[in-house]
């Protein structure tokens, strides 16, 4: 698989240089779910909303670990498996509690279908 | 030019605001310009915590509902301090003071009443207006002179000893005067309370220092230009120098009258709130709608919801068929709730009665059918809550009635929320205290939900529900808001489940998107998916448009989540009677994937624990069984005892039914789990009489069918729907019921709730009787669920997507690719 990003290397000041993977067909994660996707040491979530949205976040919520990728998405939130806490999945803001912020991660529909990851090189190695 | 019509209120008091709320909520922005006039020059307020602010406890600022800020902010134009002069109904226009006007496409009348005051003689001075010292008490404005006079006065009298002048007195006493009550009747409160509750609640108010006259007509006010003193019709006086009227209250309908629309004692309305006028109506206080006015908020809340229903389109046929009369509120610090009929009626209403005067405690209930017609509760906060829920939802009563009068200790909701400590816990599934609770009221939370949702309270197994909601009554001393979400099948489709079940089979919704899409404006809602998706499979068997997305994790790869992330699996066994090869079978799929723990569950099954996502398709595979459906909100289990087989006891073959009930209703979905037992004996091993759904074997050949069992987060005996003969008409009577909960419990409504809330008088005369002739209907309705079921384990050979059961898409390496730049690095 080719990932024509001609993009530069754009550095950050506060995140540090940018990776870009290419996570494949965006339709091989079901419509409106989550799954998994590992970067080196990082695990994203990353979520296809029925409205062919993307979004990347952490893999586990932060109040006992549950796995987002399992949550059920709508209106650009997610709620976690395990005890029924919400997000915001382009924010990462906690909704209706103060269980910490999710970290989110910039995620895009390229041009031949495949999904576009860009996450800070630092959080992969 | 906007082409929204026009939305005109007249009157910004608690129902005039309530119905904007009411609007703004149902989409009316986008559907009107909305206009509202108000005579008070403010925003709107709490009427019911005036008389706090006159006794110092509420600071004027805090009883503020809505502040001028949200008038803005919701597009609502506010006309504050413009009173509305005249209706010119040919050319829809309202007129308010000089040249101020607006024209209408639907106006409505909101201009609650105000104090009648009575023609007594030296009432007013030579100007017109009131003596000075003499007042009403309905308004913000009379509060402030009741105060500033007060800091002058020594003795204050207050005419009228109904709940408003009770509520002076009490200000008054508060603020150090000496005070009386004036009151025509033989005895104070006629309206809400027997002469028996009303001598309790006089005898409370005289140990106050309150002094109480009873059956005193005044005749004159004495005094030149102030007020020195009353003169009564049997020649005796009384000194004061200050008086509170407070003889009633009349219907303000003085400009619907001159618009020339039909007014009897307020504003005549139909069920649908419009006057004698199709483009006005009229809501609250001013209105009467089938010989009734309403004094009470509650009453008024219902009219509003009705009428913005109407307005917006949301539901054009809303109706409203009237209140029934309920009221929870402090006399003179003094708990009261009275509610339904005040005095036994017939021969056949039967009369509960306990009086202690000394502590002030009367308590008072009649009973109609077995249900509660009406009760005043006066002193005793702690039962007000569950006698009100009996009442408004006609729940049959128990057989003892001193249940109801005296809540012990273990009872949900019976605890009294007043008499918690701080730090006492109330949710015991997310350790919410109760200062976390009274905070979030206290920070503006106003409804159960959005307490729930500030806290977590009551978000686990639900039991504390009724605390909470107690908690908040008591925190917010009885204003609380009916939220319209509460009637909601799911929060996120604004439809009470008759409705919502309406409106999806008119417009033929099979899929869980096109419900979002149609009615609920396209906006998806994370906490409906799941609720819509098992109403769509109940509604459309075998048609369903099944989305993934729409289910919880655990429908989506049918094996229950555990806290590792792994899952459990849980092979059917019917009725919970195994064999020695499959017994084998299950043994060697433990050893094969080293399951980590091997458990017999309380449903007599068995629980593989600690399974991969990944893994669950092999393992069904090998167990060669189908799913036990532990995982979902379904019929669960029948639970057996041994039965006619084997035991020396049994007089009915459980096993046998057993294994028929769960063959036939396996995976059926439901609003919640269902979990059956059959007994073969009346010795109920198998605790049949405890669960949603229980047939316990009598002597003589019959089987008594229990619903509405529980022994979880609540213990609940069932009711006994019926005593039928042989295993057939069982499973015809448990699928009956089970198709009826199916159609009308609220999402998540387990059948213990579900039957105490219609009742089991009403469940029998519909599901064995056939009153209403739904009966083969439902049997049919049934047997095509049964007929529609598939057993999920299936999809290990033939998954819906891919990806089902994976959970890791792909691993890449951190570095960039050493080839084709799949990971170049570079910001998109």
């Amino acid at each position: 698989m080719v990932g024509h990003d001609p993009a530069p290397v754009d550095v950050q000041p506060s995140t540090g240089p940018v990776l870009s993977f290419d996570l494949g067909p965006a339709t091989q994660i079901p419509l409106g779910e989550g799954r998994l996707f590992v970067v080196g040491r990082l695990i994203v979530a990353v979520f296809r909303t029925r409205r062919e949205e993307l979004f990347a976040t952490q893999a586990w919520c932060p109040h006992q670990g549950g796995s987002l990728a399992d949550g059920i998405v709508a209106d650009g939130k997610v709620v976690c498996p395990m005890h029924a806490y919400r997000y915001s999945l382009a924010t990462g803001q906690p909704e209706g509690h103060s269980c910490g912020v999710l970290s989110t991660f910039d995620v895009r529909l390229r041009a031949d279908g495949h999904v576009a990851l860009s996450v800070p090189a630092a959080e992969t190695a | 030019m906007s082409d929204k019509r026009k939305l005109v209120v007249v009157g910004n008091g608690m129902a005039g605001a309530r119905l904007l709320e009411d609007v703004v909520a149902r989409g009316g922005r986008d559907q009107f310009d909305i206009d509202v006039f108000g005579d008070e020059p403010y925003g709107n307020y709490n009427r019911i915590l005036l008389s706090g602010v006159l006794s110092g406890t509420h600071d004027a600022k805090d009883i503020f509902i809505n502040p001028l800020d949200w008038y803005a902010e919701n597009g609502v134009t506010l006309h504050a301090g413009a009173r509305v002069s005249r209706i010119d109904r040919d050319a829809r226009r309202v007129y308010a003071g000089g040249d101020l006007a607006s024209s209408y496409d639907a106006l409505v009348i909101a201009t609650g009443s105000s104090a009648f005051v009575p023609p007594f003689e030296g009432l007013r001075g030579a100007d017109g207006l009131f003596k000075k010292g003499v007042f009403v008490f309905r308004t913000l404005e009379d509060c402030d002179a009741i105060v500033r006079q007060a800091a002058v006065s020594r003795r204050a009298v207050v005419i009228g000893g109904g709940l408003l002048g009770l509520e002076a007195a009490r200000g008054l006493l508060n603020l150090g005067l000496e005070t009386h009550v004036v009151h025509l009747m033989p005895h104070l409160m006629e309206v809400q309370l027997d002469a028996a509750a009303a001598g309790v609640l006089h005898r409370t108010l005289r140990g106050m220092g309150v002094h109480v006259h009873l059956q005193k007509a005044t005749t004159a006010v004495r005094g030149d230009t102030e007020v020195t003193g009353l003169l009564f019709q049997d020649g005796s006086t009384l000194d004061c120098d200050l008086l509170v009227v407070s003889a009633g209250i009349r219907p303000n309908a003085e400009l619907a009258r001159q618009a020339g629309l039909e007014v009897r004692r307020g504003i005549v309305v139909g069920d649908d709130l419009a006057s004698s006028d199709p483009a006005v109506y009229a809501v609250g206080e001013c209105a009467e709608h089938r010989g009734q006015v309403y004094g009470l908020v509650a009453p008024l809340w219902e009219q509003t919801k009705v009428l913005a229903d109407r307005l917006t389109g949301r539901n054009p046929d809303a109706v409203y068929l009237g209140s029934k009369v309920s009221t929870k509120l402090k006399v003179m610090g003094v708990e009261l709730a009275v509610m339904g009929v005040k005095d036994v009626e017939g021969p056949d209403d039967e009369l509960v009665t306990y009086s202690e005067p000394a502590r002030g405690v009367y308590k008072k209930l009649i009973v109609r059918d077995g249900r509660l017609a009406g009760a005043i509760v006066l002193g005793d906060g702690a039962v007000a809550p569950s006698l009100q829920q009996l009442f408004d939802r006609a729940t049959p009563l128990p057989e003892d009635r001193s249940d109801l009068l005296f809540p012990r200790a273990s009872g949900s909701g019976a605890v009294d929320a007043a008499g918690l400590p701080e730090e006492a816990q109330v949710c015991n599934c997310n350790g919410v205290s109760k200062g976390r609770i009274v905070s979030a009221v206290q920070g503006g939370c106003r409804t159960l939900k959005s307490v729930c949702d500030a806290t977590r309270a009551a978000t686990g197994c639900g039991s504390c529900k009724p605390l909470v909601q107690a908690l908040l009554e008591a925190a917010v001393g009885g204003a609380i808001a009916d939220d319209p979400a509460a009637h909601y099948y799911v929060p996120g489709v604004p439809l009470a489940k008759a409705d919502l079940v309406r409106a999806i089979r008119e417009r033929g919704l099979k899929s869980v998107s096109s419900v979002f899409a149609a009615l609920a404006g396209g906006k998806e809602d994370a906490g409906s998916k799941a609720g819509l998706a098992s109403l769509l499979k109940t509604l459309w068997p075998g048609e369903y448009e099944d989305e993934r997305d729409a289910r919880f994790i655990n429908d989506r790869v049918h094996a229950n989540i555990q806290k590792d992330r792994t899952f459990s699996v849980i092979p059917r066994i019917y009725g919970g009677v195994t064999s020695a090869a499959e017994l084998r079978r299950i043994a060697d799929v433990a050893d094969k994937y080293q399951v980590p723990m091997v458990k017999i569950t309380g449903g007599q099954r068995i629980d593989l624990l600690g399974i991969t996502k990944e893994k669950l398709p092999e393992v069904w595979k090998d167990l060669g069984m189908p799913s036990g459906h532990a995982y979902t909100k379904a019929f669960r289990t029948c639970k057996t005892c041994v039965g006619t087989e084997f035991c020396r006891y049994g007089i009915g073959d459980s096993t046998g039914l057993g294994i028929a009930i769960e063959r036939r209703f396996q995976g059926i979905e439901s609003p919640h789990k269902m979990k059956l037992a059959t007994a073969g004996c009346p010795r109920n091993c198998s605790e049949a009489t405890t669960k949603d759904v229980g047939a316990v074997a009598i002597e003589g050949g019959g089987w008594e069918i229990y619903v509405g069992g529980a022994a979880g987060s609540r213990v609940r005996k069932g009711d006994v729907l019926c005593v039928v003969d042989g295993h057939d008409e069982v499973l015809r009577y448990t699928g009956r019921f089970m198709q009826y909960y199916r159609e009308n419990a609220k999402y998540l409504e387990r059948t213990y709730d579900f039957v105490e809330r219609v009742g089991i008088e009403r469940l029998r005369r519909l599901l064995v009787d056939d009153e209403e002739k739904i009966c083969s209907r439902l049997d049919a309705s049934m047997q095509d669920a049964v007929d529609a079921y598939v057993d999920p384990w299936r999809e290990a050979d033939a998954p819906v997507h891919p990806a089902q059961f994976k959970d890791t898409l792909a691993e890449l390496p951190a570095g960039p690719p050493p080839d084709d730049g799949a990971a170049t690095p570079g910001a998109p």
